[in-house]
């Protein structure tokens, strides 16, 4: 290795089993690999001298056309042949975990399996190889599979539309938020307050603000969810609106969402509804039914795309007739004859007159459309109803075999929804939520998520998902008696867990106080 | 002198029309290292109750409410480079930004150390 981060740092590795030597000449363990970074991996007097490719060196000289875009040094490039760029990404490639790999109790996240029948629906040519600038005529079967989908959306929700391009949960919630002001607007009566529960997401207060929406607090009740009386008593001739969650963020559903609903509407402002959640009542409540106006639907959870590093996400919204008329271009509408039609800006004046505008180039994220498509089909309404029965049967499994170990705040409110919140009371003097999330890791899970929401604290959420096995919790559930019982009688071993992780415990303080986010390297810049 | 908390967990040393703002040792343990704290504006107009600063921890990004109205004075810059200042120091060389008051007034509804500590003992 010829060139060395100048950082000098390290993350330590695990120790080795009792009695085994602590160090291999090579430095790897088993066939768990040491990998360096790429830059690191360059032989002495290749960085920056090779490209890797073996391309002869030009006859002609390509300075008169490229004139001063011709670099003035080769680029920093670690001159490394294929077969060693391949191994090099394999090998991270290993020490990453995934949803194929193992469960993933991410509360709030739904890290659900991905279903290899949507990965071969999503690769059909005719939906793969085409490109959003195509004559409308030549990809008719697309948007037939946009409407279908926009069709199914409409109906599990109960909502009159959908408006299908925004490309994330957050992106829809900024969608529905622009909608409710656009309907506001037109009625002569621009509000400035967006009111957010203690028990909601946090992207809901950084949307509204973003939005440019002042953002005020709602309380929770003891038992985890809004405070009616206090949102009534905020309620005013200034709110936009309220943007809930529900199920919320305790894993509880708001029983109360058709009374904040109807006071908010009494108010003059909307409900917007973060859907993140959706997979704990899909098939079994309508929010359409609730009141709600608008909720962005992460086909990245509930529907079953690929999500995090997998795959780009998808949040289309569902609107309901109230704001229905501002919804963003393109706009997919089903003709009288049955056929589909996207609306888009040359139409628009005649056809979809209020439309707020656009948030997308084209026509949102098409592979996420047919995947999530194929999962609704493939399910059809009685398995989606099923998904939402196993999902809530799967957090109480885990949250009624751990309860007696763990402190469940809101345990005794009634059964939870789709996850199981879990706080650190209990635990002996010194040990925290953290370190049951690293001895997790040593026993071979993802963590689940921590420290939210901020009602609980130290917060473990949650969330198995339907898809793992009444076998795959109870191997889940003996580890986290294990480490609870660790934690509450003081054993300092888990206090510095993980011991068996390619790497022990990371010191994310120092990350986050003086990041190293870039390799320097001892080498000329490329100019 | 005199020291003020609030339910927030802040507290204020007045002295004259100067009130000094940090976040209290206790609330300094319950977020963990902090990795970055987001000050105010020298000049800035803040109303009680605002959320002027922001106190990022490994754990959580929490807000900072001032809790008197005024003008922001002057911000303690060596947070910038130093936040772990708050947690070695949360209510001494770890303040975060002084206010010029505009209604000493509003310290009435605010509590002494006495309460403030029945107040932290009750949660």
């Amino acid at each position: 290795m010829s060139a060395v981060n100048p950082s000098g740092w390290r993350p330590k590795q695990g120790a080795a089993a009792p009695g085994q030597p602590s160090e291999t000449a090579s430095g790897d363990r088993g066939l768990s690999l040491e990998e360096p970074l790429i830059f690191e991996l360059a032989a002495p007097g290749d960085f920056g001298a090779k490209c890797g490719v073996d391309f002869d060196e030009p006859d002609t000289d390509p300075s008169p056309s490229l004139a001063r875009f011709l670099r003035k040094a080769p680029p920093a490039l670690p001159g490394l042949t294929e077969p060693e760029t391949v191994r090099h990404y394999t090998r991270l490639s290993r020490q990453n975990y995934a949803i194929d790999l193992g469960p993933f109790p991410l509360g709030s996240c739904t890290m659900k399996h991905n279903p290899r029948l949507n990965e071969k629906m999503a690769r059909l040519p005719g939906f793969a190889d085409i490109h959003p600038l195509q004559p409308h005529a030549t990809v008719r079967g697309a948007y037939e599979a946009m409407a279908q989908l926009a069709d199914w959306l409409t109906r599990l929700t109960g909502m009159a539309t959908v408006a299908l391009t925004p490309k994330a949960g957050a992106h829809g919630e900024l969608c529905g938020l622009l909608c409710i002001r656009a309907a506001q607007v037109a009625k002569g009566d621009a509000r400035s307050v967006v009111l957010v529960p203690e028990s909601a997401h946090g992207t809901n207060p950084a949307t509204a603000a973003f939005a440019g929406y002042r953002v005020e607090n709602i309380p929770a009740t003891a038992d985890g969810r809004v405070d009616l009386a206090a949102l009534k008593a905020r309620l005013g001739p200034d709110v936009a609106g309220v943007m809930i969650t529900n199920p919320n963020t305790c894993g509880l559903f708001e029983r109360e969402m058709k009374a904040i609903s109807d006071a908010v509407h009494a108010a003059g402002g909307y409900v917007y509804c973060d859907g993140a959640n959706f997979n704990a009542i899909v098939g079994k409540v309508r929010p359409g039914d609730l009141g709600i106006d608008a909720m962005h639907i992460n086909l990245h959870k509930t529907f079953s795309t690929p999500h995090g590093g997998g795959g780009p996400g998808s949040g289309p919204v569902v609107l309901s007739a109230a704001l229905a008329p501002f919804a963003p271009l393109p706009f997919v509408t089903r003709q009288a004859d049955g056929s589909v039609r996207l609306i888009e800006e040359a139409d628009a004046p005649a056809d979809h007159p209020q439309t707020f505008g656009r948030m997308c180039a084209f026509h949102g994220q098409m592979g996420m459309y047919t995947r999530a498509l194929t999962y609704i089909l493939s399910h059809g309404a009685d398995g989606l109803r099923q998904v939402a029965e196993d999902a809530v049967l799967n957090a109480n499994y885990v949250l009624r075999s751990l309860d007696d170990v763990l402190d469940a705040p809101f345990a005794a409110s009634g059964p939870c929804m789709h996850e199981a919140l879990f706080s650190d009371a209990g635990l002996a003097e010194g040990f925290t939520t953290l370190d049951i999330a690293k001895g997790l890791i040593d026993e071979g899970f993802h963590p689940m998520t921590v420290y939210f929401p901020l009602v609980v604290h130290g917060a473990m959420l949650v969330e198995p998902t339907e898809t793992e096995s009444k076998a795959g919790l109870d191997r889940f559930i003996a580890s986290m008696r294990s480490l609870a019982a660790r934690a509450k009688t003081g054993d300092e071993l888990l206090k510095s867990a993980p011991h068996f992780a390619p790497r022990r415990r990371l010191d994310e303080t120092q990350a986050a106080r003086r990041p190293v986010l870039a390799w320097r390297g001892d080498v000329a810049a490329s100019d | 002198m005199s020291r003020f908390y609030t339910k927030d967990h802040e507290w204020i040393d007045v002295d004259g029309d100067t009130g000094t703002v940090g976040i209290t040792d206790y609330a300094q343990s319950q977020l963990g290292d902090i990795t970055f704290v987001e000050l105010p504006a020298a000049g800035q107009a803040v109303s009680k109750g605002d959320g002027v600063s922001v106190v990022d921890s490994v754990k959580a990004a929490s807000d900072v409410y001032t809790p008197v109205s005024g003008k922001v004075a002057e911000v303690n810059g060596a947070l910038e480079s130093e936040p772990e200042l708050v947690n070695a120091d949360a209510e001494n060389k770890g303040w975060l930004f002084k206010v010029t008051l505009a209604d000493s007034g509003e310290l009435g509804g605010l509590m002494d150390r006495a309460a403030y500590d029945a107040y932290v003992a009750e949660l």
